[in-house]
């Protein structure tokens, strides 16, 4: 085989392994039980070490059912201590997979001289090793594994398309499923022996241990990007492929860079997956930090923008007479803003033909005066406003009202007029314009 | 407590709801003791009492959200297993997760979820009926915003809407008008009434003792145990609500204590 044709099997195998993990994913994650995915995927070990010496073989099906069986009897145990032993769910998980997984691990190293069974292989996978391990069909040399794997990802997406609007119903409201007749446990049981399955499956490719992040890490991405549940999923799917296909080129180009071989595909599988939930969680458009960030940057321009004019017009109401324009220093000592913001508001201004360049500074123009006069005026009423309807000492109505004109819209500024009675001039005896 | 009695002993089996004996416990402490009442068809039902007395637990152990100690509960004369269909439950807001990826139609589309049954797509014919019922409830607006942008109000009404497009017989809701504004209080109650003309049996977890009288025309004052039963005209006086909401322990009350311990 060439090394080329390795190299796709091992991608191959990589994305349908992410695919299959991603798509149930989705719903570990917004059912809330991403660490029982985790627990699942430790926990099979005994079901499959007990297939496995049954059967003294590796065939795909004895070993499926014993981490299906594994995979349920995990939920059922965490529920029972749960309840029974009225341990916190995290603890009861805790005890019951860690106890699990170490069984399996037991067995594992004990029969690993009559059983080709490698726990190195079981924790961290060998994806590497996939393309070594072949089944004809038609001619070709398909990796036992990609059979496998795809074989898993076809059963998953029927049942999750079959299942959709039960899944969807049981993870958002387990009660109203109830009574709708829908049983929500039935399918929280499915869902455990698909997560069981697909784990086993994804064994070879990633491992138990890095599965949990082919299981978690699409999904919860996914969730930052999207606010709707099939946009969700199929988010996820591409990031699961994203992930398969950028851990394989990271590996294997990486270490290169600095004259080392190639490293783990599985791992930088999960290392690429971390980064994208990383970057969505910086740059998602509702949820992201960024967007946040940029939200309340373009706010403070814009009140810095009014601003300006409102200090302008003041200058101007002060005196009328000799007005040669306002240096922007003033404006700096005036409001606590910083030189950016201040810098780009003041452009904005300019462009927008607010105001103008003066013979020393900048001055308001006709069309800037209005809008000003529009600010100061909804300043003043404001002032009007809180001095009528609470007791607050004259000194104090300037602040509020400061903070109140940047957001008062012509409604709302109709409605102070109604309140205010219209008056014509605020509480410090100013006019209002 | 004359009233509940008289209803109580008779067990008419046609009644939209009738609980016999009914007993719920958490961890061997009970909860509710021996519930026995037949709601009345065409009616508005208030059901009250203090914190912990058992108001929502009655309304899931019905529903068998929860199981019961002992007792059983009837719809129209039959288990309520086989009468699903015929009850609609609006929960407390609080119980969902309202970051979930879906909008406010999605939502409402859940509620005809059951008579589509397992496996069946939910179709165009579906959505038109959620929409009708969002705009019943004046949330046309906001179909297709994202849940958690709805104000806790709004939140309400999808899922009032989500209960309508049930077409149930029967409407168990738990605290409807906790936390929502005065405007929605006013729609929701109105709503309560358009069903009760339409001679649905209504049964609404209420806190708000002011407003008692003018909502509901029957009452069902429970402290573990129904205090009293029956038209609030009847039951709804200052004997039973210090019953219901003070004073000492009463017998029974020491007795569950006693088996809690």
């Amino acid at each position: 085989m060439t090394l080329m044709s390795l190299d796709i099997w091992i991608v191959t195998t990589g994305v349908l392994s992410a695919l299959s993990c991603a798509l149930l994913g989705n719903f570990l994650v917004l059912r809330r039980m991403s660490m029982m995915g985790d627990a699942i995927s430790h926990a099979v070990l005994p079901g499959l070490a007990v297939a496995f010496l049954i059967t003294s073989s590796r065939s795909n099906m004895p070993m499926f059912i014993g981490a299906g069986v594994v995979g349920v009897l995990t939920a059922l145990f965490t529920q029972w201590i749960h309840r029974v032993g009225r341990v916190e769910q995290g603890a009861a998980m805790g005890v019951v997979f860690t106890t699990l997984f170490a069984i399996g691990l037991i067995i594992i190293v004990q029969a690993a001289d009559a059983v080709d069974l490698d726990p190195g292989c079981v924790l961290y996978g060998a994806i590497e090793l996939v393309p070594l391990d072949t089944a004809p069909f038609l001619g070709l040399h398909i990796p036992r594994a990609v059979w496998t794997l795809s074989l898993v990802f076809l059963v998953n997406v029927l049942l999750v398309i079959l299942f959709y609007k039960e899944l969807k119903i049981s993870s958002f409201d387990e009660d109203l499923a109830t009574t709708l007749g829908l049983n929500a446990s039935c399918m929280h049981y499915l869902l455990m022996i698909l997560v069981a399955i697909t784990t086993v499956a994804s064994f070879e490719s990633v491992g138990s241990i890095l599965v949990i992040a082919m299981f978690i890490v699409p999904g919860a991405t996914a969730y930052l990007l999207t606010d709707r549940l099939h946009i969700m999923i199929g988010v996820s799917l591409v990031i699961g492929i994203m992930c398969a296909v950028g851990g394989h080129i990271a590996a294997v180009r990486l270490p290169a860079w600095w004259g080392l071989p190639d490293t783990s595909t599985a791992g930088m599988m999960a290392v690429v997956g971390g980064l994208l939930f990383f970057v969505a969680l910086i740059a998602s458009p509702r949820h992201g930090v960024a967007s946040k960030l940029l939200h309340r940057f373009w706010l403070s321009v814009r009140i810095t923008r009014e601003d300006v004019l409102g200090i302008l017009y003041r200058i101007e109401e002060f005196q009328p007479v000799r007005n040669h324009g306002v240096v922007p220093r003033i404006l700096r000592d005036a409001k606590q803003t910083g030189p950016v913001i201040r810098w780009l508001a003041l452009a904005q201004l300019m462009q927008a033909g607010k105001v103008k360049k003066a013979s020393s500074g900048i001055q308001l123009t006709s069309k800037g005066r209005v809008h000003a006069r529009n600010l100061i005026r909804t300043h003043r009423l404001w002032e009007s406003y809180i001095e009528k309807h609470f007791v607050i000492p004259i000194d104090h109505l300037h602040a509020p009202a400061e903070r109140l004109e940047h957001v008062t819209d012509p409604d709302m500024q109709k409605l102070l007029l109604e309140k205010t009675t219209n008056p014509q001039k605020d509480p410090h005896g100013k006019n209002i314009p | 407590m004359k009233a509940s009695q008289a209803i109580g002993s008779e067990h008419s089996s046609t009644a939209p709801v009738s609980i016999h004996d009914m007993t719920v416990a958490y961890h061997r402490k009970p909860v509710l003791w021996d519930v026995d009442f037949d709601a009345p068809e065409g009616k508005l039902i208030g059901i009250i009492g203090p914190n912990g007395a058992g108001k929502s637990t009655m309304i899931k152990a019905v529903l068998d959200l929860i199981p019961k100690a002992s007792g059983r509960v009837s719809i129209y004369g039959k288990p309520y297993k086989r009468q699903r269909r015929l009850v609609a439950y609006v929960p407390q807001r609080e119980t969902v997760d309202w970051d979930f990826p879906v909008h406010a139609l999605d939502v409402v589309t859940m509620g005809r979820y059951g008579q589509i049954g397992w496996c069946k797509p939910v179709t165009r014919a579906h959505k038109d009926q959620a929409m009708a019922a969002l705009e019943r409830v004046g949330m046309a607006d906001y179909a297709r915003r994202q849940i958690s942008q709805l104000s806790g109000g709004q939140q309400q009404r999808v899922f009032l809407a989500r209960a309508l497009v049930q077409e149930a017989q029967i409407y168990f809701m738990d605290e409807p008008s906790s936390g929502v504004d005065a405007a929605t209080e006013k729609a929701i109650i109105t709503l309560l009434q358009d069903l009760r003309s339409s001679n649905k049996t209504v049964l609404v977890v209420h806190h708000d003792l002011q407003t008692v009288s003018d909502y509901f025309d029957y009452l069902i004052l429970l402290n573990m145990r129904i205090v009293a039963a029956g038209s609030t005209r009847d039951v709804f006086t200052k004997e039973n609500l210090h019953k219901t909401y003070g004073g000492r322990l009463t017998l029974l009350d020491e007795a569950a204590q006693a088996i809690a311990r």
